[in-house]
């Protein structure tokens, strides 16, 4: 078991070791999985290996078997010709790309709202970062030929809803983003087939954007001439139109629009609350951040529950859209509490947020995170 | 307890194009079937556990609905609601209001 730093529980959870093709887990749900990340694995590296990649999945009509030879992917609607793809013609069909980038819950973090909110209780590990391996999108796209007037793309996967004449989950992007090159469909991650409960054989990558989008097990490809209005693009996954997805509790009539673009994250990995650390020695802190929707500009740290500021240095870039490993040392001049904070300002100048956003669902937090440590 | 920093390298590379070159390495791709394991926990008993156990353990397992913090009566009603409108869980009328009372009365609720 382990307990979460869950304001106001219920905070003890399993570690399952249960599921095929992971490994050691926090169980959030049994049936359909929900599967965080244990926090230590971050602190190992910028790519999260995939038997600890984390899991979520909306409905329990998850096949448990498939096959290599029988699969297909189609894609179909408003296009020039229907195609029906093999995995043979995925792997050999189409020039092959590679992309790191961060695969992150839309309420990853969600257990920190204040007040809670319901749905995943979730602390900071639903989320990883992977090299993906597969094909442009747009390529395939262009296999089938999309037509004039197309408005939207909509991806769903092999997992069905239970219930008769529930929403099966379905979600779509703009033409022009899944054209834009950079969307992909990954057969690989971390140079390995994904695991069964990451999506084999097949997942949409959709760089800088919420893995609400990155459907799993993908098979179906339908090309729209009309916005998707579909529950889960329609309804659920909907933010409020406002700074950071932010409102008061209780407001009401706000306009909401379909959540999108990450936004910039950073954390301490090698530090935990309550950790003692040692006066007036330079200590070594270290950690990851990533920008969102671009790359980190820079990554800044503070001892002062934020008065002041210093730079840390930036590890290797492995792609704008993944995770950047940041450290610095930090020396504290005497006895007592301190407030750790660190903040990552992406490429494109946005900065972490020293006050937490909220909104009904949960969705989008990035406020700086603080860790207090005791010097000693 | 901390260990030393391993990845420093290269600081601040080019601007990366979005792909990274890709030598071909080969890869194949293998059939997969796995076992997923259930859960067989129930709603602990108290009045109402019955109706709970009938109308939300079809879809997901119990954790779903015993893990959530401590939400107000009309905040359980709107989730009940959901599960019925939204996706589509056959749940009686009548049962509504004793599946909220119980859930309303959960340990870690208000
Ligand atoms: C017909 C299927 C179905 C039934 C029956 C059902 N649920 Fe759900 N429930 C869902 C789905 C689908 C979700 C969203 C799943 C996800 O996000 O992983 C969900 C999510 C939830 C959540 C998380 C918060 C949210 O709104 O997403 C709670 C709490 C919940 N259900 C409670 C209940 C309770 C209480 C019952 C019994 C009255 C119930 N459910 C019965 C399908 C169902």
């Amino acid at each position: 078991m382990i307990d979460l730093p869950l304001p106001g529980g219920p905070d003890a959870r399993s570690i399952t070791t249960q599921f095929p093709q992971k490994g050691s887990m926090i169980l959030q749900r049994t049936r359909p999985p929900l599967l965080e990340t244990p926090w230590d694995v971050f602190d190992t590296g910028v790519f999260t290996p995939n038997n600890q990649f984390y899991v979520r999945w909306h409905w329990a009509g998850i096949p448990t078997s498939v096959d290599i030879d029988t699969f297909r992917l189609t894609v179909h609607g408003h296009v020039q010709r229907t195609v029906s793809l093999t995995l043979k013609d995925m792997l050999d069909g189409f020039s092959r790309v590679e992309l790191a980038a961060v695969n992150q819950c839309s309420g990853n973090s969600r257990g920190f709202f204040a007040p809670r909110v319901p749905g995943a209780q979730w602390v900071n590990g639903a989320m990883g970062n992977a090299l993906w391996t597969g094909v442009r999108l747009k390529d395939v796209l262009d296999r089938a030929g999309v037509k004039a007037g197309a408005v939207q793309v909509r991806f769903s996967g092999l997992d069905e809803a239970v219930v008769p004449d529930a929403p099966r989950l379905m979600k779509s992007l703009d033409v022009d983003h899944a054209r834009d090159g950079e969307v992909m469909i990954a057969y690989a991650m971390n140079g390995e087939q994904l695991p069964l409960l990451n999506g084999f054989p097949l997942r949409l990558v959709v760089p800088g954007w919420y893995s609400t989008y990155w459907v799993k097990m993908l098979n179906d490809i339908e090309i729209l001439d009309q916005p998707d209005t579909n529950y889960w693009m329609k309804t659920a996954y909907t933010i409020p139109d406002t700074p950071h997805a932010s409102i008061r509790p209780g407001d009401t009539g706000v306009k909401m629009v379909p959540i999108n673009r990450m936004v910039p994250r950073s954390f301490l990995t090698n530090v935990s609350p309550g950790n003692t650390v040692p006066v007036g020695a330079p200590t070594p802190v270290r950690g990851i951040a990533f920008g969102g929707d671009c790359g980190v500009a820079k990554v800044d740290i503070s001892s002062d529950a934020g008065k002041s500021w210093n730079p840390t240095q930036l590890g290797k870039d492995e792609g704008k859209y993944g995770f950047r490993q940041w450290e610095t040392r930090i020396t504290l001049p005497s006895a007592g509490r301190y407030t750790l904070m660190v903040r990552c300002t992406n490429t494109n100048g946005e900065a972490q947020p020293d006050t937490p956003n909220w909104n009904p669902a949960g969705f989008m937090r990035n406020v700086i995170e603080s860790v207090d440590v005791i010097a000693a | 307890m901390l260990r030393t920093f391993i990845a420093v390298g290269v600081l601040l590379g080019a601007a990366l194009a979005p792909f990274a070159a890709c030598a071909a390495a080969p890869l194949e791709l293998k059939s997969v079937t796995v076992d997923l394991p259930d859960s067989d926990r129930t709603f602990p008993p108290g009045p109402g556990s019955d109706a709970v156990n009938n109308n939300c353990l079809a879809c997901h397992s119990a954790g779903m609905v015993l893990n959530q913090p401590a939400l107000s009566k009309a905040a359980w009603s709107a989730e009940v609601n959901k599960m019925i409108t939204a996706y589509k869980a056959p749940v009686a009328p009548e049962d509504v209001g004793t599946i909220v009372e119980y859930l309303t009365s959960l340990p870690s609720a208000k």
